[in-house]
């Protein structure tokens, strides 16, 4: 294949994931609308003392019997319809889907342009979101953040957004590489960037929820250990916690290419501020839930404030302000 | 408050200080602090050294006031240092005794467990079929695999692990503090310049020949690296297909350089890959043109020639220059000129250049003749020309385009002007900074206490083995129980799983009884 098809490839299998995230979203907000559905008239049943509910109740039990159904602490309910669970499954496997048909897409891209496929506004968004779906699809997998799945249809929207911004706005054709960006440190630095930007956002989709969780749950007057909004945030907390040493990895690659390119490591440059800006607001959250008076809601909020720092880095500084970094083209 | 004693005050004072919530306060106002500094332009900053003085022409009404405020200086402000001085402070004051309290901890043995270890958060019971001492034995192997400082005492089983977190914490907290000597050593000691270089000329590592110098406060100016460089060619290229059409696609500038000790040696200089001589480095930053002209007077005398400077005004390379002959007769001359690397012009319209590389060079010059000023003793400025006391040559009609080795003739018998051809120049970034391989460690080492200090879990586990008081039953009940001593949830309830898969393990190792335990879980259930 010449490259002009590569590059046509790269356009079309990105144009397919956005219309798989899309299905994947109308799949979970159906499942999840049912979902929701079910469990009210499941309240009904909580209140009957049962065998799962002694054995739930952590910290006072005595338990050899192997052959109780394993309690439920994720918030998922077991007794929901078997459709709504199928509707839930489909659309995780279509995240899946759009997750291989991105990644394709990204192959293709730096074979038609001969490098590494990251080095302007498209190919960090289209990128970007490969990597915060797969974190979110990690994450979901392992038992104690599978609490992710209720944020499935944000996930999914995100990505199908994203998506479409790239295609649209800011979507810029495969071409070579302008010098100062030809350097084996900006294929790291940047790759880090990304990883932790996909931790951040699926972090940030569990910290709104979190907090949209806590007020539902103060209404309700529910609030014990093991409630939903426990479970999200520390689901958003191993997020941060992987994220937040990538993000500072990131940081110092991109000091080296500094020194490298322009001979000094720190310069206060707009986009090198705005990194700081938000490793020190993930550095604030990560002591935040490590304080009394500052866990919980306060910390969700130290966290947003982080996201919306990075994401302000990544569009903000370069449409508006500009920099030595500008040259990243929009 | 207590407002008690001086004494007891101050003991307050830092208490409060070097206290988590005054940590989390002052990260936060930290990072509020430094968004001011990215959206207005500073002082010393590297990108871009003329924007503070064009954003203050171009906001004269709040600039005196925003500069009153430091906000074109945010990061040098007293302010912001006082913020981060604050909280390195608040962080020596608080990682350090929690360190030392820590290293005396782990020099100790593990505490006893607490009474109830079922009540721990994940604390759990078991009544297994057996005696004491078959049950101590199974739980010390099991404990063994994932913890350290695994302990008997009575009949208690005490085992730690991670405290290896702690010292990555302090790692982390204290290299911010290295990392800061590396900034402060480069900022006291460094320097760093700028220069222009034009094709076949050179340039010698001493204050006079840069454009522009900044020493740091301890820097020795006389003391520079001794070394000279001659830029012996530059060659850049350009993107020709339609979609990317003009934008850069190499630089390469070629330089024979000499050292101290008489080495002497060629290298490519190219973006990312500097000159490295005895840690003074030399970065492609830029280039340009450089129009070569010669002006005879109407003496017929070369008072001027040799290529100028040009600076680019626009990505496709478009420049503008000045240059004066203060020396020609009978009126001195100066030139206000445009170059044109690839010159088209649609209809009448102005001329204007459509690719940055030279495929159709291009000189328009506009003359002027007078008096420079150049005798006043006045510092001038090279790349400015006051035409307040000068007379347009030709009167103002259109500027004249030339072509390489095209000549214009003047009017009034002043002369000629000749463009002979185009050099190129290349931007040079200069700079030593004695603190980078500091700063480096100091990156490093904070990337390691990180990674430590996050990923590792400490917590304590105990398993206590006791005889059932119901004589009558033969069973031992085994509580096992934890505690965290990291404050991540994610770390109480890996400790949760840790407890429950020590307890199944054990379970499984004595194959209990069915009927039995269960009658032991109502118990525990009431508990
Ligand atoms: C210079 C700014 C600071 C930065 C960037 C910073 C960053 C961090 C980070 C990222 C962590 C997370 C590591 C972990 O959870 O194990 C942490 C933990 C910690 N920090 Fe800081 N910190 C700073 C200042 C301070 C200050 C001022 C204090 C004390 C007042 C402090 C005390 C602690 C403590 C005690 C922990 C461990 C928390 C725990 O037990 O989980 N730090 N710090």
């Amino acid at each position: 294949m010449t490259s002009s098809t590569y590059a046509l490839v790269s356009d079309r299998l990105v144009l397919c994931a956005m219309v798989v995230y899309v299905l994947a979203m109308l799949s979970l907000a159906v499942g999840s609308a049912l979902t929701s559905r079910g469990r009210r008239r499941a309240a009904v049943a909580d209140r009957l003392p049962s065998a799962v509910a002694l054995t739930a109740a952590r910290g006072a039990t005595v338990t050899v019997d192997r052959g109780l159904p394993e309690p439920d602490l994720h918030g998922s309910s077991p007794r929901s319809a078997p459709g709504t669970t199928r509707l839930t499954a489909i659309g995780t496997s279509l995240l899946g889907l759009g997750l291989v048909l991105t990644v394709a897409g990204i192959v293709a891209r730096g074979a038609a342009a001969g490098r590494v496929p990251w080095s302007n506004m498209y190919e960090f968004t289209v990128v970007g979101v490969a990597a915060f779906m797969a974190a979110y699809l990690v994450l979901v997998a392992r038992p104690r953040t599978r609490v992710l799945l209720a944020a499935g249809v944000w996930i999914a929207g995100a990505a199908g957004l994203f998506l479409g911004l790239a295609l649209t706005v800011l979507y810029t054709p495969a071409a070579g590489l302008i010098p100062v960006l030809d350097s084996a440190w900006l294929v790291i630095h940047v790759a880090a960037a990304i990883v932790a930007g996909g931790l951040f956002t699926v972090g940030a989709v569990a910290s709104v929820l979190h907090l949209v969780q806590l007020r539902r749950e103060r209404r309700r007057g529910v609030g014990s250990a093991s409630s939903r909004a426990e479970t999200l945030e520390q689901a958003a907390q191993t997020a941060y916690t992987i994220a937040f040493p990538i993000w500072t990895f990131a940081v110092i690659a991109g000091a080296i290419w500094a020194e490298n390119s322009w001979g000094r490591y720190w310069g206060w440059d707009p986009k090198e501020t705005w990194a700081f800006i938000t490793w020190v607001f993930y550095a604030a959250y990560l002591h935040a839930q490590a304080t009394a008076g500052w866990r919980g809601k306060k910390a969700s909020w130290l966290g947003l404030a982080g996201y919306l720092a990075f994401l302000f880095n990544f569009i903000g500084v370069n449409i508006w302000v500009g920099g030595l970094h500008s040259y990243a083209g929009v | 408050m207590p407002a008690t004693s001086p004494t007891i005050l101050a003991r307050w004072a830092w208490r409060q200080l070097t206290s988590m919530r005054t940590a989390v306060a002052l990260l936060a106002l930290l990072a509020l602090a430094a968004v001011p500094g990215s959206l207005l332009p500073q002082r010393n900053v590297a990108s871009d050294p003329g924007a503070v003085a064009a954003f203050i022409r171009e906001n004269p009404r709040i600039s005196p006031l925003l500069d009153r405020l430091g906000l074109f200086e945010v990061y040098a402000s007293p302010g912001f240092a006082a913020v981060y001085v604050l909280l390195l402070v608040s962080m020596t004051g608080c990682v350090v005794p929690r360190c030392l309290k820590l290293w005396r901890d782990s020099r100790r043995s593990t505490p006893a467990a607490p009474r109830t270890l079922v009540g721990t958060t994940s604390g759990r019971r078991v009544a297994l079929e057996t005696d004491v001492s078959t049950a101590l034995d199974l739980v010390v192997p099991l404990l063994r695999r994932r913890h350290r400082r695994v302990r008997v005492v009575d009949h208690e089983v005490r085992a730690e692990r991670g405290q290896v977190r702690e010292l990555g914490n302090l790692l982390f907290h204290l290299s911010i503090l290295v990392l800061l000597a590396g900034i402060a050593l480069g900022k006291l000691a460094g320097f760093e310049g700028r220069v222009a270089i034009i094709e076949g000329q050179s340039f010698t590592n001493s204050v006079a020949q840069y454009d522009e110098f900044t020493p740091a406060a301890l820097t020795d100016v006389d003391a520079l690296e001794p070394v000279s460089l001659t830029l012996e060619q530059f060659d850049a290229s350009f993107a020709g297909d339609p979609e990317s059409r003009g934008e850069p696609r190499s630089f390469e500038a070629t330089v024979r350089w000499s050292g101290a000790d008489g080495e002497e040696a060629e290298q490519v200089i190219r973006p990312n890959a500097p000159l490295d001589v005895n840690e003074t480095k030399f970065f492609l930053t830029g280039h340009g043109y450089a129009p070569r002209i010669t002006v005879t007077d109407g003496r017929g005398e070369v008072v001027f020639s040799g290529p100028t400077i040009f600076y680019p005004i626009d990505s496709s390379y478009t420049s503008d220059g000045i240059l004066k002959a203060p020396d020609a007769r009978p009126g001195q001359l100066a030139f206000q000129g445009l170059f044109l690397p690839t010159a088209e012009q649609v209809d009448d319209g102005a001329p204007f250049s459509s690719f940055p590389a030279p495929v159709n060079p291009r000189l328009l010059l506009t003359g002027w003749t007078g008096d420079l000023g150049l005798d006043t003793g006045e510092a001038q400025n090279v790349f400015t020309l006051d035409t307040s006391n000068l007379e347009r040559i030709g009167g103002g009609d259109d500027r004249t385009m030339l072509a390489p080795g095209e000549t214009m003739r003047l009017p009034d018998g002043l002369g000629s002007v000749r463009f002979d051809g185009v050099s190129r120049f290349a931007n040079f970034q200069i700079a030593h900074d004695p603190g980078k391989e500091i700063s480096l460690v100091a990156g490093l080492m904070l990337l390691l206490g990180l990674t430590v200090s996050l990923t590792v879990r400490r917590w304590r586990v105990w398993v206590r083995v006791q005889p059932d008081p119901q004589v009558s039953t033969g069973l031992v009940i085994v509580e096992v129980g934890g505690r965290s001593l990291t404050k991540r949830r994610s770390d109480e309830q890996a400790l949760a799983a840790e407890i429950d898969r020590i307890t199944d393990d054990l379970v499984e190792a004595t194959t209990p009884i069915p009927g039995r335990a269960s009658t032991r879980e109502h118990e525990g259930a009431i508990q």
